[in-house]
């Protein structure tokens, strides 16, 4: 009864909280509304329309949305990054940034189920999906793995930080006891839900391009570059504009994380690129077509040309002390190393699978702007999401949010 | 019009809704590309957004798009307009409601399956006036299907894939078709990326060879287990087929197919009233929707019924033989006892029972 007050109390603190603030912050929040919007607009386009308002084809049947997907699923899995050293290795320094980190996955798994549900030829008959009332094809599909975890991962990252920010509410210490098991449980989960999303792609016999044993550790390296990568640059941009406290030691341990994992990626792409071009077979067809392109077809060229350049140019300055120490430098290598990464294992791997075809047949993709739209809806949603989620939990840590009803009662 | 159905190619499927595309064909019989005749479509559909924004919309039909929009997803709204509505349309409201709410046709009681084909049936017959067959026939005992081709003998008329195309009701606006006809050239044996499966002159053009594909029926379809909730499966004659209405679109089966056997309906499949095939089948060529993946059956309305799938009916060259593999005196049977047969990609382990032989 006494929990019950107290939540109703959070709730409504945090919908003061989060609905007042400067002229920036109703500047973003109004921008993020605005994209969404235009983003709701566009899926209903394509709700009336089907999916052949977008640019997929039965020759290259996913695009945009699923490699966004792919690639937020690795965003979401890098807080381990932050929750490992944090609940398990009791390093201090990592302590402020675990919150955050956890938002971060939050915000990146609804974008995550935003995107598959987007991607949907009948998002209304989705509940075939749950169980009881459908069918769950579990273990066949690998797919109903994905959901499961991504679920799963979902409600471990909503509520760790809930019990720690809700004691915290209170002004009491939150018990270890309680949350630690669950923030073990989140180490292996977060590995679980990227392999799982690699192994999607993996098992699959018909597509050589993905049909690699090295997709799923490649995956939790990329990962674990571009997710603390974004978490670093979110840092900044918390430690500037809010009186959030985050030290500076906190960052550089985070970069280094981004650093190792960032080289760990590069060695896996040059292996991957000896494979394909040091004894072509037929099955490197793919590969040369995103790099040099086919049949004089080369949309991806650019694209992948670009993020490899990147990849490479950030790793190279992260790898350096000097470099990587001066923070201009690495937020700048850590927005080039998230770019670079979500290119790669967006469209760079996902378009690249279906092309050449099953029988040769060379069609490309090119994502329409309704595509675009819907896609940029479900980013600015992330952000709004990750936002208030990021502002009442930095306003309960910074004590400005607390509960008051105790003395009443 | 007899000059113009001589004419009529199996490309532009000109069957009544899409005339314009034959219209832009030259000499040299190709619709684009090639012949330097070609001028680049001006009036070409524009894309994505421009559709909407760059196109004038009245008031009534703008109010018409923002309630709908509203209404997404709420299957309940023409239920509950059917206060003021007739009896047809609020017997129609319930046919919608129990479809949108009834379960996969593969989990079904009989009873059920058969209440099902009678609300498709009455659903059509309230929708459009016109009566059609609808068979829930389950598979035969003792019956395996199986399918030969004879390369020797296709020369590429695409006889077939007209005949697939009208008897499966695949929608015409995409021109979906499930068969691909793969022109290949003399001296560089099967090298499919070489092949054109997408030609449009006249055949049997000199110095080629042709060589049709569909969906195989793996007997162990990776496209059957990746779908996340059984909307796909393997029959017991081994027919791979879908429940179109249990298919929630998410495409997985295609990206698993290695023989691009599995199509996609992007947007509302459709097929003129006067061109339906009534003759249906749940599993088979009753009409799809929007958002559901589709594929070949071996024209399951047909086979269970004792007859030839479509294509291998209406084959001039005599180069696709169908069958049933557990009956020892079939052609299919004598085909793989006598003819050195193979089949595509056997090492990924999938067990096509679709052959290729050679006379």
């Amino acid at each position: 009864m006494g929990r019950f007050k107290v939540f109703k109390s959070l709730v409504r603190d945090s919908l003061d909280i989060t609905t007042h603030g400067s002229k920036k912050y109703h500047f973003w929040m109004g921008f993020l509304t605005l994209v969404m919007l235009v983003g709701m607009y566009c899926y209903f386009l394509q709700l009336e329309e089907g999916l052949a308002i977008t640019g997929m084809t039965d020759r290259v049947s996913w695009g945009l949305y699923i490699a966004n997907f792919t690639f937020l699923v690795g965003v979401a899995a890098a807080a381990v990054m932050l929750v490992m050293p944090t609940y398990v290795l009791k390093d201090i320094d990592f302590k402020q940034a675990v919150l955050i980190g956890e938002g971060l996955a939050v915000a990146a798994l609804i974008m995550c189920l935003a995107f598959v549900v987007a991607d949907m030829g009948g998002p209304s008959r989705l509940w075939h999906m749950l169980p009881v009332i459908g069918v769950f094809n579990f273990p066949n599909s690998m797919l109903t793995w994905d959901v499961l975890v991504l679920n799963g991962y979902l409600f471990l990252n909503l509520s760790i930080p809930f019990y720690i920010l809700f004691r915290h509410y209170q002004g009491k210490e939150a018990n270890p006891k309680v949350y630690i098991p669950g923030a073990l449980l989140s180490v292996f989960w977060a590995v679980a839900i990227h392999l799982v999303t690699a192994f999607l792609y993996q098992g699959l016999q018909a597509r050589p391009f993905w049909n690699n044993a090295l997709l799923g550790p490649r995956f939790l390296a990329s990962a674990f570059a571009a997710g603390p990568a974004l978490i670093i640059l979110v840092l900044a941009l918390i430690r500037k504009f809010t009186p959030f406290v985050i030290q500076d030691t906190t960052l550089k341990k985070i970069a280094m994380v981004v650093t190792v994992a960032a080289q760990i990626n590069l060695i896996m792409l040059i292996s991957e690129l000896f494979k394909e071009f040091y004894a072509p077979t037929h099955h490197s067809e793919s590969a040369y077509y995103l790099f040099f392109g086919l049949d004089g077809k080369t949309a991806l060229l650019p694209w992948i040309w670009t993020a490899i350049a990147l990849n490479v140019l950030a790793t190279v300055i992260l790898t350096f002390h000097k470099l990587r120490n001066n923070f201009n430098i690495l937020f700048f290598a850590c927005g080039m190393l998230f770019v670079g990464i979500w290119i790669e294992k967006g469209f760079g791997l996902i378009v690249p699978g279906f092309i050449p075809g099953p029988y040769g047949k060379i069609a490309e993709y090119t994502p329409t702007w309704v595509e675009i739209g819907v896609t940029l809806g479900i980013w600015a949603m992330g952000a709004f999401i990750f936002t208030l989620l990021a502002k009442t939990a930095i306003g309960i840590e910074t004590k400005s949010l607390r509960y008051k009803g105790n003395a009443k009662a | 019009m007899a000059k113009e159905k001589q004419q009529k190619k199996w490309f532009s499927l000109d069957l009544g809704s899409n005339k314009q595309t034959s219209a832009n064909s030259c000499g040299c019989g190709k619709n684009e590309g090639g012949c330097g005749s070609h001028k680049p479509e001006t009036t070409s559909r524009p894309d994505g957004y421009r559709q909407y924004f760059g196109q004038k919309m009245d008031r009534r039909d703008a109010f018409r798009k923002l309630t709908a929009s509203l209404m997404v997803g709420a299957g309940a709204v023409s239920t509950s307009c059917s206060f003021i509505a007739g009896d047809e349309s609020k017997e129609k409201a319930q046919i919608d409601w129990e479809e949108q709410f009834k379960g996969n046709y593969k989990l079904m009681t009989e009873d059920e399956k058969k209440a099902t084909v009678d609300r498709l049936v009455r659903s059509y017959q309230l929708r459009t006036g016109k009566t059609l067959k609808m068979s829930s026939q389950d598979a035969l005992d003792n019956v395996l299907y199986g399918y030969a081709f004879n390369i020797s003998k296709c020369q590429g008329y695409m006889d077939c894939v007209n005949a697939c195309v009208e008897e499966n009701n695949q929608d015409r606006k995409s021109e979906m078709q499930y068969i691909r006809i793969h022109e290949m050239q003399d001296g560089k044996g099967f090298n499919f990326n070489e092949a054109d499966d997408n030609y449009y002159h006249e055949v049997p053009a000199q110095g080629h060879f042709y060589m049709g594909t569909q969906c195989f029926h793996c007997d162990n379809p990776p496209c059957v287990d990746v779908c996340p909730v059984e909307a796909t499966w393997r029959e017991k004659d081994g027919l791979v087929v879908v429940d179109y209405d249990w298919c929630v679109g998410c495409r997985y089966c295609m990206a698993a197919c290695p023989y691009d056997g599995r199509r996609f309906n992007w947007s509302k499949p459709e097929v003129p009233e006067t061109e339906v095939n009534k003759d249906q089948h749940y599993l088979g060529n009753r009409m799809r929707k929007k958002g559901v993946v589709e594929k070949c059956t071996f024209c399951v309305q047909r086979s269970r019924a004792g007859k030839d799938p479509a294509c291998v009916e209406a084959c001039p060259t005599g180069a696709r033989i169908f069958g049933n593999l557990l009956d020892p005196n079939s052609t299919i049977r004598w085909v793989l006892e006598n003819k050195k047969v193979f089949r595509l990609k056997e090492d990924l382990g999938t067990e096509p029972k679709f052959w290729y032989f050679m006379d």
